[in-house]
């Protein structure tokens, strides 16, 4: 019994082998017809490299023909500030899908790294991606802590990374040190920001007495920082600058403290959350009814109208100015739509999305070729090439990258929004925008 | 009974200190209070506001807490998953409430269009609070006490992320219910609508709680339950089902605490139940873990002591931004309520037995 | 399950089937499946996402056979595998069904991952017509389940160690390929056979199942007699054997991070801060039996001890050298355990886990606050920590310029890995030594009963004090090498959540346990660091795994002797519920 039993056993396994091919064949047909190229791989590699001599000061990564070009994304995937990083992820991934999945004629393979938002996050999220020398550049961080903690060994491994969403000044300070030769970013620096919005609210709205809120982030905290110390240098007065807890709901005690000290003008530079919560509850608070009210590019998504419901209409928004967009960011939304199924989740995919093209361009710029399909990538080279990106048309803006590492655009302008539903959000739309660009 | 003299000098400054503590925090809140109410900052229409803020805060962690306290007092274990079955009350009641809404049938019929998704939320959550008792928790009831809590942990772990992936990490938007627009003015103050309604639902939704614990045959065999299995046991109770039935209505309470969450804040993500679950384990501890009125009282307590206290006790002692350091005076008052009870506020009862 | 029932095998079968199936349509939902779909467990043969479907299918009909083996009085193999083939098959058909109905419905309305590209998947990229590969595959892999028990023990183990391998390898093999890859040419090329860029390539999986299999028989056919043999062994031989192992792992942990790359380093580092913590905790929580669910704090003002006194960022204040910042650092800890300990001393049971967890809290917060940002620098945090420096630390000259070092600076987790490994033991043998001695003796008995140890005149307050304070000096150890690791320090890293981490190693590994802890911090810390690559379903996987060992082994991974007693004397209390 024993015997025949083995018998059915191996022909079901020789079924079930059978059927798992059939059904892998389907799935790897493109990647089958590849395997040839790949058993005579060694002898095609050993010529080349004699031809191409790397000289380059921090390396060369060499990509055989059937090795994918191996790229990686580093940020917050996981916790309360999740959305955060999973936007500008989704910005890379469009990125790649807008070439075909296909650079220089590699697949393009994305590696993400979990970088949790905090400095240790970052640096054992970058360790890994250092020791990993496959990896030509990398997109990322999203929080500014996570650079803090993870650029040191990113630029010892002779590796790039462009930021889609730092905006801490002193990460492209002019004396940032020598860890930071190895990153750039498409982010706007805090300092711009904090400026124009004082000064639209001085000069535009004429307003004299402004109060801040933030959360205790570094972003938030810095940002209003930089108003207030604008504002009143212009001549305001700021009569009341409070903080809540990342994690708060209840606004209305914090906004009836401020309602005690009848500011005219609110500026909580926050993130969606507390955003929300803020919009939402600010108009039931006595004294509040007419205040007027300025977030800023943290809050600059359909999110933050979702959560603020109908009070959010009026409310003032600085963000990157999308008059300057020179790209098709209508398209981008419509792409994030079909793939991902539903709204973007924050502010940065389309700075992710210039962030992962101007790579791509670096790339195709210095990248040396050999007839085989072997691809060289020169890493002193690459990051040169990408400092020196020149007026890239980008979706944010006609992108030019500084020495000290600013690609940003830094043209703020203040929005407000005309519109309470999410889905009527479209900054750049030529004739009905929402929200609608009010200064410069 | 011999004691050294270093063991009574040790005891002198332990009493010393604790003293120490007690009157330097009571010191600091009377101070603070004194110099706020006499700079006169606000009207005492704004304090009144304060208070109700926090009453209606106070009224979500209540609901939370039940959950937490009916776990306590039968199993004697902190159910650390219980933030997160509130979080899978708003997402279900999200999902029913959007599509009420885009039939129109909400705005025909409010009344029903609030109660149908509040009914979804507590099945929903009672549902998956009795899955994850059955798998998580049951096999585990003669481990010893913090096995049990690491599983929560891990069950809230799994919870938050499931849902993660079943519904991003974006945000969702409860839709706004036209007929709770606005409010009344009382006595100058203004009340929104939607304080009224989550206050008069947390009270209805409490003593409905308390009639079912003090008077029905289930509330009577929990009641037995939590003061000796074994004996419950032996008395014909079917010890299993009541803590089963425990759990659901804890978790029933929880799923409708979060439909009121997201009534007044709108706002519906994967990681909305880790700070309200943790207030609401404070508020529990606060009133006297494993005591029903404990739970309320405790809740009640905490929200009004977060709303009023920045600006009452931290202004005062010229403290910059106190509203950041709002979790601070509830855990420092938490700290101080068991230095004066160490079983919190009505906690006598349980506190003899041995946690 | 002593009682016979009379339930109809095909029936159970059915159910067994049906809840696999769930569990597949769950993974799928919450979008593994599409993600795994990427990565290949042997490149050009099956994903990952493959993989794990077929493995639920086939522990489907395995799980039926068994029991269909329990409920029949004379089970035959062929009603096993009938069991099997409709446990399978169900599992299959849930998830053909959830394709047909998606054809109709719109799931996406409400599943976000209910994607295009999950119906691309589950279809074998065959549109609707795919939908039939998935039942007949669930019911043949259901079938070889149910033929696993059949299989003679000698070849089962062997391929059930080999296949579980492979598993293993999949997940980490993107890691052992950059290490091998690190090793210069040879390891290139080594590393790229056995190694695509998705998972294992066809001869690399060969070469592994083959090896492991093989090394899994020998096992199970002379590991018998090997034991016997070594336990025969004469005392000094014994010894020999010790001493040799211990030469070995001495050898690798040195040479490892060399070998390795700065990451496996940065994780180990990583790992040994946490096992400083759980040592720690291990004495409050462990010995004396205090639940303490903000032990966070202490690390952070380890943390901050050090920052504030090394600094060359602006909030430096004295700019003296690591070596002596660390012991201020545990002093300060050990201070903050006191004044955590006397207020709480009163408090018994769940009303210390909220009382520790809020001093948990205020400490954060009041670090990360607008109050304090002269002194701690609010949510800019402290930056510019100097690194520590063997040698002769020149002399401060000003802000934002590091003092530079004649000697050995420690600079990356490749060095730094060795003060954290030799922190590690060094506390590691103090706790062992605690343990024997009378207080911890005294802890023990706190643990088991206050009021009996206060009657045989144990000094509560004393004691309890003593275990807060040594077990917060230990944490603060961890706290002063971890700001010299990251070289900055925020609030924000000092999350609730890494209390409840230390807490749960400190369980999972065996509560009491010294070993438990390294074991635990290991299993829980290590282990999903290197599973970074899984980033979205790293917390989802901890939960599920956390509710699983608590499960299957409640009293931790390597329990203590006592703890071991205990459970094993409450099992047989159970025993009619288990």
């Amino acid at each position: 019994m024993n015997k025949r039993l083995f018998t059915l056993l191996s022909l079901l396994v020789i079924a079930s082998m059978a059927l798992t091919a059939c059904g892998t064949a389907a799935t790897q047909a493109p990647a089958a017809t590849d395997a040839p190229a790949a058993t005579d791989a060694p002898a095609a590699t050993d010529a080349p490299a004699a031809a191409y001599e790397c000289t380059d000061a921090l390396g060369c990564v060499k990509i055989a023909p059937d090795e994918p070009l191996h790229m990686a994304f580093w940020g917050v995937l996981s916790g309360a500030d999740s959305s955060l990083g999973e936007d500008s992820k989704r910005g890379v991934e469009i990125a790649i899908d807008d070439k075909g999945g296909k650079l220089l004629g590699h697949d393009i393979l994305l590696t993400t790294e979990d970088a949790l938002c905090t400095p240790e996050g970052g640096a054992t999220a970058a360790s890994k991606l250092a020791t990993d020398t496959s990896i030509v550049a990398l997109v990322g961080s999203t929080c500014s802590d996570e650079t803090v903690g993870g650029i040191a060994a990113i630029t010892q491994a002779g590796l790039t990374t462009i930021s889609p969403s730092n905006t801490r000044p002193a990460l492209t300070d002019p004396n940032r040190g020598p860890d930071y030769a190895g990153y750039l970013r498409t982010a706007h620096s805090d300092a711009f920001q904090g400026k124009a919005v004082a000064e639209f609210a001085y000069n535009f709205l004429g307003v004299r007495k402004a109060a801040t809120i933030h959360d205790g982030s570094a972003y938030a905290q810095a940002l209003q920082q930089v108003f207030s110390d604008n504002f009143k240098e212009l001549g305001g007065e700021i009569v009341a600058q409070e903080a809540v807890a990342k994690d708060a709901t209840d606004m209305k005690p914090v906004l009836t403290t401020i309602a005690a000290k009848q500011p005219e003008f609110i500026y909580y530079p926050v993130f969606v959350a507390v955003g929300g919560y803020i919009t939402a509850q600010v108009r039931d608070v006595p004294g509040l009814e007419d205040v007027k009210l300025a977030g800023s590019d943290g809050i600059f998504s359909p999110d933050f109208l979702k959560a603020s419901g109908p009070n959010v209409e009026g409310v003032y928004l600085s963000s990157p100015d999308f008059s300057a967009f020179t790209g098709d960011y209508a398209g981008f939304l419509k792409k994030h739509e079909a793939k991902y199924g539903g709204s973007t989740l924050s502010t940065f995919h389309a700075h992710a999305y210039d962030a992962a093209n101007i790579i791509f361009a670096a790339l195709e710029k210095v990248a040396v070729v050999e007839a085989d399909g072997t691809v060289y990538v020169p890493r002193q080279a690459l990051r040169d090439a990408i400092y020196a990106t020149k007026d890239f048309p980008g979706i944010t803006g006609n992108l030019s990258c500084s020495p000290s590492g600013d690609c940003g655009a830094p043209v703020i302008a203040v929005y407000q929004v005309v519109n309470a539903d999410p889905a009527s959000w479209n900054p750049a739309d030529p004739t009905n925008p929402n929200p609608k660009k009010v200064w410069p | 009974m011999r004691t050294s003299f270093g063991e009574r000098m040790l005891d002198l400054v332990v009493t010393g200190f604790l003293w120490g503590i007690r009157i330097a925090i009571l010191l600091a809140i009377v101070i603070g209070t004194i110099v706020t109410v006499s700079k006169g900052h606000y009207t005492s229409e704004q304090w009144i506001g304060f208070v109700v803020f926090g009453v209606a805060q106070g009224a979500i962690y209540a609901l939370i807490a039940l959950g937490y306290t009916m776990v306590y007092g039968i199993l004697r274990m902190i159910n650390f998953a219980h933030g997160d079955i509130f979080m899978t009350g708003a997402f279900g009641a999200y999902f029913v409430a959007t599509w009420l809404n885009t039939i129109g049938f909400v705005d025909r019929n409010p009344f029903l269009g609030l109660l149908i998704p509040v009914l979804f939320a507590m099945i929903l959550a009672a549902a998956i609070a009795m899955l994850v008792e059955r798998i998580a928790y049951r096999p585990l009831r003669n481990a010893p006490r913090l096995v049990p809590l690491i599983s929560a942990i891990g069950a809230s772990f799994f919870l938050e992320y499931a849902f993660r992936g079943f519904f991003g990490p974006g945000k969702y938007a409860y839709p706004p219910i036209k007929a709770l627009d606005g409010g009344w003015t009382i006595f100058n103050v203004e009340i929104q609508k939607v304080q009224v309604l989550v206050v008069a639902a947390a009270a209805i939704m409490m003593a409905i709680l308390y009639f079912i614990v003090m008077y029905t045959k289930v509330g009577k065999a929990m009641r037995a339950v939590s003061e000796s299995q074994d004996t419950a046991a032996l008395m014909g109770i079917d010890v299993n089902r009541i803590i089963v039935s425990t759990f659901a209505l804890g978790a029933a309470m929880a799923g409708a605490a979060g439909v009121l969450f997201s009534l007044v804040y709108r706002q519906i993500d994967f990681f909305m139940g880790f700070t309200p679950g943790i207030k609401a384990f404070t508020a529990a501890v606060l009133g006297g873990i494993g005591n029903i009125p404990g739970a309320m009282v405790g809740g009640l307590v905490l929200g009004v002591f977060e709303s009023i206290g920045p600006s009452l006790f931290l202004e005062g002692l010229g403290i910059p931004r106190p509203y950041q350091l709002k979790d601070v005076i509830a855990y420092t008052m938490l700290v101080m309520i068991l230095l004066f009870r160490p079983s919190g506020i009505l906690g006598e009862r349980l506190s003899k037995k041995k946690a | 399950m002593n009682e016979i029932t009379k339930e109809n095998f095909l029936w159970s079968a059915l159910k067994i089937g049906l809840l696999g199936g769930a569990i597949a349509l769950f993974i799928c939902l919450i979008g593994m499946t599409e993600i795994f779909s990427k990565r290949a467990v042997i490149e050009k043969v099956i994903t990952l996402g493959q993989f794990v479907l077929l493995a639920i299918s086939v522990s489907c009909g395995l799980i039926a056979a068994r029991r269909t083996s329990q409920l029949l009085r004379s089970p035959s193999a062929f009603s096993g595998l009938t069991a099997g083939l409709v446990a399978g098959l169900t599992v299959g058909l849930v998830l053909a069904l959830f394709i047909l109905a998606g054809d109709k419905i719109n799931f996406r309305a409400v599943f976000l991952n209910a994607s295009p590209a999950l119906y691309k998947v589950l279809t074998f990229e065959k549109g609707i017509g795919g939908a039939w590969i998935l039942p007949a595959a669930g019911a043949i892999s259901g079938l070889l389940g149910a033929a696993f028990p059949l299989i003679p023990t000698s070849v089962r183990r062997p391929l059930f160690h080999a296949v579980l391998f492979l598993f293993f390898m999949a997940l980490f093999s993107g890691l052992f390929r950059v290490v091998i890859i690190n090793q210069g040419e040879k390891g290139e090329k080594i590393a790229k056979y056995l190694f695509g860029q998705t998972g294992m390539t066809v001869p690399g999986a060969s070469i592994f199942f083959v090896l492991v299999g093989a090394i899994s028989a020998f096992w199970s056919a002379f590991g018998k007699q090997i034991k016997t043999s070594a336990s025969n062994l004469p005392k000094g031989g014994k010894i020999g054997l010790r001493v040799v192992a211990i030469v070995i792992i001495g050898i690798i942990a040195l040479g490892l991070p060399r070998v390795s790359g700065p990451f496996i380093a940065q994780v180990i580092v990583i790992v040994a801060l946490y096992i400083l913590m759980g040592l720690g905790l291990n004495v409050t929580l462990g010995f004396a039996g205090l639940l303490d669910l903000g032990f966070v704090a202490f690390y952070a003002i380890g943390a901050y001890t050090v920052g504030l006194l090394t600094s060359y960022g602006p909030f430096g204040m004295q700019h003296i050298s690591f070596w002596a910042a660390v012991p201020i650092a545990v002093l300060v800890a050990m201070c903050a355990g006191f004044v955590l300990g006397l207020p709480v001393l009163g408090v018994r049971g769940d009303y210390l886990a909220i009382a520790t967890l809020g001093f948990g809290e205020i400490v954060r917060l009041l670090a990360g606050s607008d109050f304090l940002i002269n002194y701690f620098g609010g949510p800019q945090g402290v930056i510019g920590i100097q690194k520590p420096c063997i040698g002769v630390l020149e002399a401060f000259t000003k802000i934002d310029v590091p003092r530079m070092c004649r000697g050995i600076e420690l600079k990356d987790p490749q060095d730094i890995y060795y003060l954290a490994i030799f922190s590690a033991i060094l506390i590691a043998f103090v706790s062992w030594r605690l343990r024997e001695s009378r207080l911890g003796r005294a802890w023990m008995a706190i643990r088991e009963d206050e009021d009996v140890a206060e009657a045989l005149g144990i000094n509560l307050i004393q004691t309890k004090l003593l275990a807060y304070m040594l077990g917060a000096a230990m944490a603060g150890l961890g706290g002063a090498i971890f700001a010299t690791l990251i070289g900055s320090i925020f609030a924000s890293s000092m999350q609730l959540i890494v209390s409840i981490n230390v807490v749960a190693l400190i369980i999972v590994g065996g509560m009491g346990s010294i070993p438990g802890v390294i074991v635990g911090a290991i299993a829980l810390i290590g282990l999903p660091e290197l599973l970074r690559e899984v980033s979205e379903f790293r917390y989802l996987l901890y939960g599920a795994v956390l509710i699983i060992m608590m499960l299957v082994k409640p009293e931790g991974l390597w329990p203590s002797q006592a703890a071991k007693r205990e459970l094993h004397h409450l099992d047989a209390e159970a025993g009619t519920e288990l």
